[in-house]
């Protein structure tokens, strides 16, 4: 059951300081010229304002962009082995969109699939999401096409949506309830409104029933991949800003002495990623990487992790250099195939 | 537009062209590089102010030679990186058709490197007014200032490559980032990876680079690369009189001697 609550838009200040003495860091919104990236920030004044989606998801919270897994040296004795034994603060995530929380239930059902995947573990236990409803959505979003919403609650601990002096806030989760308890007083009853009137309108772009039985008989239409990948440059972009993306690629930043394994963010759409030592490559076309992009998020995930890997929230689309536009291209393989 | 559609259309009934590489109408309003293959396609070309991008970086992908002979709409960095890349043996004379649209309307179809010598000139090459009012802005920072300018903005920087995927000029089989043994380049995305990726990168692109700004486009997190292959082809067009991509068979600054050359750097 989630509870609605009403807060001032006016007292964000203050429920940023009660967050912060209760020991909890604020991650938000925060920009660097037209770039908008999640990052720590003090008070509200920093957030970035009047933007329909960030940049950079907040997935970097639980997955950041690269971290050491363990640290190695030559010893006395031999190899020798240490954890990276960092202390992660309490993080509580401010002014994510939904599509963000909800991607966040993906990137958990891929970290906890097959292993338990410690170090997204320790991050995730500690971060409190606190969603903010879309009041506006441009060509790209098209969350309403995979189950979302622009006021959709899902994922989230606490969701807020912006009634103009007031904030309605819904608490979702226990994580939600024992935010809400620290604002205490900030939060006061009477949130009988109509939220959808406040919320941005985001049309269906593609029949998502239709794209899974597309997709199913569409692994071997190569003309249809070819097609729609010839302009795709392969690089990163889509991947990395991407919040369900969760590919990585392990290195070791060593010297002769010793050094540090890490993870660092990866991409199924460089041609490097599944080239083999022998010299072959299962992936040697640059469409076949795009139908595996394609088919991972919306064929392999559902079946595999009952998730679809994709939020709609368009930042593929927006920041490819070459407009590989994601809803028309789904749509495109809906016409053709299904 | 009709002559660019019934030029596009055909070369590819008459088999001159298996695809057109040219632009066609993108995601709100926009305009992206579009593939013609079928000749009833043709019609969906579009050439105008929107049309920004240098198609020339499709021309050395192994997805796009397997077509076979390509016909490309250009503009004058798509040109002059096809010169450039004549010059560095990498695009072979009849390898590529050049449609050019022209202002009166028609479509003036060339292929030599002679032809497309000549429709270059020196001025595609100089910098635009806001180029170098930029360039002249950092230029006049102290040098620890620069220096800061310049970790600030690959402090952003995600190691997506989209900066080589788009440049004409980064077509290395295997680029300097993907060596492992050394690891010259350290993969992570911090502060020293990422230093290391950009000099190394403008480095390799010294007096190649013919300023098209594709690397600045695309990057995501909108990191201003172009001005660091400015300033470096700034200096070496001041220092050997050469700008790149004006002529397929231009010999490399870097790599070339003449007893002509200045020694005064010598000292």
């Amino acid at each position: 059951m989630i509870e609605q609550k009403r807060m001032p838009t006016a007292s964000m200040g203050a429920l940023f300081q009660r967050l912060k003495a209760g020991g909890w860091r604020i991650v938000a919104p925060r920009a660097a010229g037209d770039t908008v990236t999640f990052g720590e920030i003090e008070s509200p004044d920093e957030m970035a304002t009047g933007l329909v989606q960030t940049t950079l998801s907040s997935k970097s919270v639980v997955f950041p962009m690269w971290e050491e897994l363990f640290r190695f040296r030559h010893g006395e004795s031999g190899a020798e082995f240490r954890d990276v034994d960092e202390a992660i603060m309490p993080t509580a995530v401010v002014g994510l969109r939904p599509c963000d929380a909800r991607a966040m239930q993906a990137l958990h059902a891929v970290f906890t699939w097959d292993s338990q995947d410690e170090p997204y573990l320790r991050r995730r236990g500690r971060i409190a999401l606190l969603g903010l409803s879309c009041a506006q959505a441009d060509d790209c979003c098209f969350c309403t096409s995979v189950d979302g919403g622009p006021g959709d609650a899902t994922g989230s601990d606490l969701l807020l949506t912006a009634l103009g002096d007031d904030y309605l806030v819904e608490v979702v989760s226990d994580r939600g309830r024992e935010l809400a308890a620290l604002a205490g007083d900030l939060l006061v009853a009477g949130a009988d409104v109509d939220k959808a009137a406040y919320l941005a309108t985001v049309p269906v772009r593609f029949d998502a029933a239709r794209l899974s039985t597309g997709l199913s008989k569409a692994f071997d239409r190569e003309e249809l991949w070819l097609e729609q990948s010839l302009r795709c440059l392969g690089c990163g972009a889509c991947a990395y800003v991407c919040p369900t993306c969760a590919c990585f690629d392990i290195q070791d930043e060593a010297n002769r002495h010793g050094g540090a394994r890490v993870r660092c963010w990866d991409s199924c759409g460089f041609s490097l990623f599944t080239l083999h030592t022998s010299g072959h490559n299962p992936r040697e076309m640059q469409s076949q990487r795009w139908r595996q992009r394609i088919m991972h998020k919306f064929a392999y995930m559902p079946e595999r992790l009952q998730v679809v890997g994709c939020v709609g929230c368009g930042r593929c689309s927006r920041a490819c250099p070459v407009d590989m536009n994601l809803a028309e291209h789904l749509n495109a393989i809906v016409e053709s195939v299904a | 537009m009709s002559a660019l559609h019934d030029t596009a259309r055909q070369l590819l009934e008459s088999g001159t062209a298996a695809v057109v590489i040219g632009y066609g109408e993108g995601t709100a309003g926009s305009a992206r590089p579009l593939f013609v293959r079928d000749a009833a396609r043709a019609g969906e070309l579009v050439f105008d102010e929107r049309c920004v991008h240098n198609l020339s970086v499709y021309l050395l992908k192994p997805e796009v030679k397997a077509l076979g002979k390509a016909a490309i709409v250009g503009q004058p960095a798509t040109l002059r990186s096809i010169l450039q890349l004549a010059s560095e043996q990498q695009v072979k004379e009849g390898d590529v058709i050049v449609l050019l649209p022209e202002t009166e309307g028609g479509v003036r179809q060339i292929g030599s490197f002679a032809e497309i010598e000549e429709a270059v000139s020196e001025a595609d090459a100089q910098l635009s007014p806001e180029e170098k009012a930029c360039l002249d802005e950092i230029a006049a920072l102290p040098r620890v200032d620069r220096w800061r300018f310049w970790q600030q903005e690959f402090t952003r920087c995600l190691k997506c490559y989209a900066c080589r995927a788009a440049c004409p000029l980064c077509y290395c089989a295997q680029c300097i980032v993907e060596v492992n043994q050394p690891q010259w380049i350290p993969v992570p995305p911090h502060p020293l990876g990422n230093m290391d990726w950009h000099l190394v990168r403008a480095m390799h692109l010294a007096g190649r680079c013919i300023g098209c700004g594709e690397c600045a486009r695309a990057c995501p997190v909108d990191i201003p690369l172009n001005l660091l292959n400015q300033v470096i082809e700034e200096e070496i067009s001041g220092q050997f009189g050469a700008h790149a991509g004006l002529s397929a068979s231009a010999s490399y600054a870097l790599s070339t001697f003449t007893t002509g050359d200045k020694d005064t750097f010598i000292r």
